[in-house]
């Protein structure tokens, strides 16, 4: 290695990557696909290197794709740089024999872990080495992977939409009725109530008991005092349907385990089955305050594949709806923290009150106040009219600012708030990349990696704006970094609003039916929440081969033990609250 | 039901002297219990999914729901009357629901929020989601949208609160004699897929079946 | 000084309270109207609102803009004598197109040639499935389905509309949507003179 790591474009990295290990890399030649396929034995090795000598620090996704008809497995990585740049794409195939083993790479980027625990679960990719690979969407005993070609679910109708029943003879009929339970049920063979033994959580709580003891030897003693506490999944400060197994030494806690998926709503196996159209509103119901956002991601995936330019005066929409969204987000971000912390409702409510000013201007343009569906490939699918622009001025120059200054001046120096978060540690540089944690806890962490100037994308390169980054890591500068990303936002915003040109606002006709040439996109964009991806693999046909979501809250939470650990269990809902994380999106 | 749209406590069809109609108001033992009852409808503080959003939107200071008596929001079944379920039933989440619901004293009220409280709604089809929570709670009032506008669900409220107002004491199902718990609902369980052991004889049917025809 | 933080932001909260009144009185000695009028709810959407913010739902309403959507409703014209005429030609774009697959149309078949002709049959929309993402609006190309803004649709029951009950005549769309009504109104005019004026030529 000449060259310092950093320094090194894409191509020279995949020069040098195969240089390096010429008997195990080789660049994936099939058309439409990018990347590199490492050998399965190798895989370590390999990862190891991209990490250390190549600075690949950040382990953006992984997730699998079946193969069905190569009798294949492909475990799909995307690794990126902190410092900036295009990321970088390894995978790994496997015989599609059960079980699929592919070596786990917790080891190299603990970020892994949950994106490795969900190919399992979905998939039946099983990640040798894995400490702890459960079922994590569904529960322990659930039958089938979903994800692989061949599970059908019980409402199945039909391989793609549309379906053939709904026209010309559409006749209205339950899906119930199609399934012999009369339900959404899918029972294997000789299933018998009787001499079923459900299977109990009892793997959960192991894995808590082990880490625990890993901290604790020699404290045999003082174990007497442990006590396993369930939060959730109906918690009133959960942020929805987590649910969090603590373990606690009198108040502090020694080890935790995020359960998941009771919002697991299938977003890719039905994904799978849309039109590449169909899944644009869907995406919305993802992080559902930010569905701008969402349609942005996919938007932008999708048109990496179809290869189609988007209309200028689209492109600022874009912008200026996304950065609205960020602003609204992040206000209800601290309304609900102080919510967390007890405070109950003064500053939720003033914060819900400058997010319905926002909404109305979303419900203006297109239609819905949350579920905003207004994304098109190659633009947006209407006008923003002169007096809905009219009104997101007066909201930038004067409201938002002006409220945004008040509300730091109601916070900001209370003491009582101070007290609650500063010093709290939650996350530091080496562990937030480790982890994979992107977005507001990672700038805050002191690294200052923003999607919008690391890697951009649309018109985020003309604008004039700061990377919001603070340094100390703690649960005040989570906080406070708010504000500077949304002050940030503003100015964005100030700038788009002036720059914006007319013009059509879709370089394409508009269409139900999208040509996609086969291959492969990762469509990402900096959401509130952190790095918000979308892998879509084509073939040619109407509907995605295969579509992943990569989900900022989901992988977010990775990190929710090492920030956790040794914590009292009053800060935890707090720290919580800190990785900003929203079900719809961690679920899926 | 034309006595039932006006919403005041004083029966229609009595006429009391002006000056002493805010001090006296002459009515039933039905109105005056309902009358009580729908304007203190105790929701449960309880959100599944995005609709769980707009339902803290309504809440909060634009819609505000404390004008109907609801804004008294219970983080615990055993305090609420009303069980909005705001979002997505999956079968995962599904028996923390019904442990919820069985929790709750009666009088109670289930809403079924947005389209998939209602029937699974657009998530119908995945191998996770229940196909609407009236497969296993008694719905009251569903309120269709993806998500119900905040005003959508105030319209939707007011659904119920004239649903209370058509009931009477004498033949509300939980004050019938001999019917203790009448509204119990088993635990499902978490099996190969969710189990609705209410249905166990079913599957055992489909499962003597399966075999035969093996 | 401790405590300063926190009164500081008593503070703000103090001003809003004064603000609840202060814009109360100020609209009242205008002689104007806060509540229950037009103005006075789009001035409580404006950047300017201060002070009381609740919209009194039901006694008044949010002004919906026209974009708005909820559930989509069947458009026809009204023909000579109260005769509904479809504009829908069940082409099946929109079942197409419906993401979660909540639209059922069945087609008419004429009983004697038994080749289709341009009405639904029936139509139906499974409103607990629809999620109000509009394309069925926005990909149909005979203008025949739009989105409502009523949204005081709940029930006692499950809601799945048929044709019946998804008709609405054309003058209530062109009350929700004026614009969007003109629009497509003058659209089909200039196509109507464009066919006539070919077909004139042609001739
Ligand atoms: S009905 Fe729509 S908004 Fe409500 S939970 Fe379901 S998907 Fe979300
Ligand atoms: S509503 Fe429009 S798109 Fe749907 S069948 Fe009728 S004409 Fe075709
Ligand atoms: S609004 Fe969307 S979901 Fe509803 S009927 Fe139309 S296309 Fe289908």
């Amino acid at each position: 290695m000449t060259a310092p790591a950093s320094t090194l474009t894409l191509d020279l990295v995949s020069a040098s990557l195969v240089a390096r290990f010429p008997d195990f890399v080789t660049a994936d030649a099939r058309p439409g696909f990018s990347g590199f396929i490492v050998k399965k034995e190798n895989l370590v090795e390999v990862a190891t290197a991209l990490r250390d000598e190549f600075g690949f620090d950040l382990l953006s996704s992984v997730t699998g794709v079946d193969y069905l008809a190569e009798n294949k497995m492909e475990v799909v990585y995307h690794a990126h740089r902190t410092t900036g740049g295009p990321g970088l794409v390894f995978k790994v195939q496997a015989e599609r024999v059960d079980p699929v083993e592919v070596p786990s790479l917790i080891d190299v980027w603990a970020g892994a872990d949950f994106q490795e625990r969900e190919a399992w679960d979905l998939l039946g990719i099983k990640f040798t080495g894995h400490p702890d690979l459960r079922r994590i969407l569904m529960w322990e005993g659930f039958e089938g992977h979903p994800l692989r070609k061949d599970y059908k679910e019980a409402f199945f109708e039909e391989e793609t939409k549309p379906y053939k029943s709904r026209w010309p003879e559409g006749n209205h009929t339950y899906a119930e009725f199609k399934n012999p339970f009369r339900d959404n049920l899918n029972l294997p063979e000789n299933f018998s109530l009787d001499n079923y033994q459900p299977q109990t959580e009892d793997q959960l709580y192991f894995s808590l008991e082990r880490s625990s003891q890993k901290h604790d030897v020699g404290r045999e003693k003082e174990m007497g005092d442990h006590m396993v506490v369930n939060m959730g999944p109906h918690h009133p400060s959960t942020h929805g349907v987590l649910r969090v197994a603590v373990e606690l030494n009198g108040e502090t806690i020694t080890s935790l385990k995020p359960v998941m998926g009771y919002l697991h709503r299938n977003h890719d196996k039905i994904g799978e089955r849309n039109t590449y159209l169909q899944i644009m509103p869907y995406t919305d119901r993802l992080d559902y305050f930010n569905s701008m956002a969402n349609n942005f991601g996919y938007a932008i995936a999708v048109e990496k594949l179809m290869k189609i330019p988007v209309a200028e005066r689209a492109e600022y929409i874009r912008v200026i709806m996304t950065e609205l969204s960020r602003i609204q987000n992040h206000l209800i971000f601290i309304g609900m923290l102080i919510n967390d912390m007890g405070s109950m409702y003064t500053p939720s409510l003033y914060a819900f009150e400058e997010r319905e000013l926002i909404l109305d201007i979303f419900e203006a343009v297109s239609g819905a106040r949350m579920m905003c569906n207004y994304f098109r490939f190659g633009g947006v699918v209407r006008d923003v009219p002169e007096d809905v622009l009219r009104k997101i001025k007066d909201l930038v120059h004067d409201r938002l600012p002006a409220k945004t200054d008040e509300m730091e001046r109601f916070l900001n120096e209370n003491e009582v708030l101070v007290a609650r978060l500063k010093g709290i540690h939650v996350l530091n540089a080496e562990e937030a990349t480790h982890h994979s944690v992107t977005g507001p806890c990672l700038r805050a962490a002191g690294v200052p990696y923003d999607l919008r100037r690391a890697d951009p994308y649309s018109v985020y390169d003309r604008f004039d704006f700061d990377v919001a980054v603070r340094y100390n890591g703690d649960m005040y500068d989570n906080y406070l970094i708010r504000f500077d990303e949304i002050r940030q936002s503003l100015r964005i915003l100030e700038q788009a609003l002036k720059q914006i040109p007319g013009g059509p606002i879709n370089s394409q006709k508009p269409q139900y039916q999208v040509r996609v040439p086969a291959g492969e996109a990762y469509g990402r964009v900096e959401s509130p929440k952190g790095e918000l991806a979308y892998y879509v693999v084509s073939n040619g046909k109407p509907n995605p081969y295969r579509y992943h979501v990569r989900a900022p809250s989901f992988v977010n939470l990775t990190a929710v033990e090492t920030m956790c650990k040794g914590v009292k269990i009053a800060d935890f809902v707090v720290l919580l609250a800190m990785l900003d994380i929203v079900m719809g999106e961690v679920d899926r | 039901m034309e006595e039932n749209k006006y919403e005041g406590l004083n029966l229609p069809n009595y006429n009391i002297p002006e000056d002493i109609q805010n001090v006296v108001s002459v009515t039933t033992i039905d109105r005056l219990y309902n009358w009580g009852r729908r304007w203190s409808v105790w929701p449960l503080m309880f959100g599944l999914a995005c609709c769980a959003i707009e339902m803290i939107a309504a809440q909060a200071s634009r819609y505000d729901m404390a004008r109907f008596g609801m804004e008294v929001m219970r983080p615990t079944p055993r305090q609420a009357d009303m069980m909005l379920v705001s979002g997505t039933v999956t079968k995962k989440m599904l028996p923390s629901i019904i442990r919820l619901y069985n929790q709750m004293p009666e009088p109670k009220y289930v809403v079924a929020m947005g389209a998939c409280a209602s029937s699974g709604g657009p998530f119908k089809e995945g191998y996770n989601v229940v196909a609407g929570i009236d497969k296993f709670l008694p719905v009251d009032v569903y309120i269709p949208g993806c998500p119900p506008t905040p005003q959508a669900l105030i319209a939707g409220m007011i659904k119920l609160q004239e649903k209370i107002d058509k009931q009477s004491i004498k033949k509300v199902r939980w004050y019938e004699k001999g019917k203790v718990d009448s509204n119990y609902v088993p635990m499902p369980i978490l099996g190969p897929d969710l189990i609705d052991v209410r249905r166990s004889a079913e599957f055992e049917a489909a499962a003597v079946k399966k075999e035969g025809v093996a | 000084m401790y405590g300063k933080g926190i009164l500081k932001g008593l503070g703000v909260t103090l001003k809003r309270f004064a603000d609840t009144y202060l814009d109360d009185i100020s609209w009242w000695l205008q002689g104007r109207k806060r509540y229950y009028t037009q103005e006075g709810i789009a001035h409580r959407s404006s950047k300017n609102t201060r002070g009381i913010f609740t919209v009194q739902y039901p006694e008044e309403q949010l002004i919906q803009p026209e974009e708005f959507r909820y559930v989509p409703f069947l458009v026809y014209n009204e023909g000579a004598e109260g005769k509904k005429e479809v504009r829908c030609t069940s082409c099946g774009i929109c079942a197409k197109v419906c993401p979660p697959q909540c639209i059922w149309i069945v087609r008419t078949n004429d009983p004697n040639t038994g080749k289709p002709v341009p009405e639904p049959k029936n139509f139906y929309i499974d409103m607990d499935i629809c999620m109000n993402c509009g394309f069925c609006a926005e990909y149909c190309p005979f203008d025949a389905i739009k989105m409502d803004h009523d949204f005081a649709i709940a029930s006692y029951g499950r809601n799945v509309y048929n044709l019946e009950k998804l008709l609405k005549p054309a003058s209530y769309y062109a009350e929700i949507r004026p614009l969007n009504y003109v629009k497509e109104e003058d659209a089909r005019k200039a196509k109507e003179a464009a066919k006539a004026a070919k077909a004139e030529a042609a001739a």
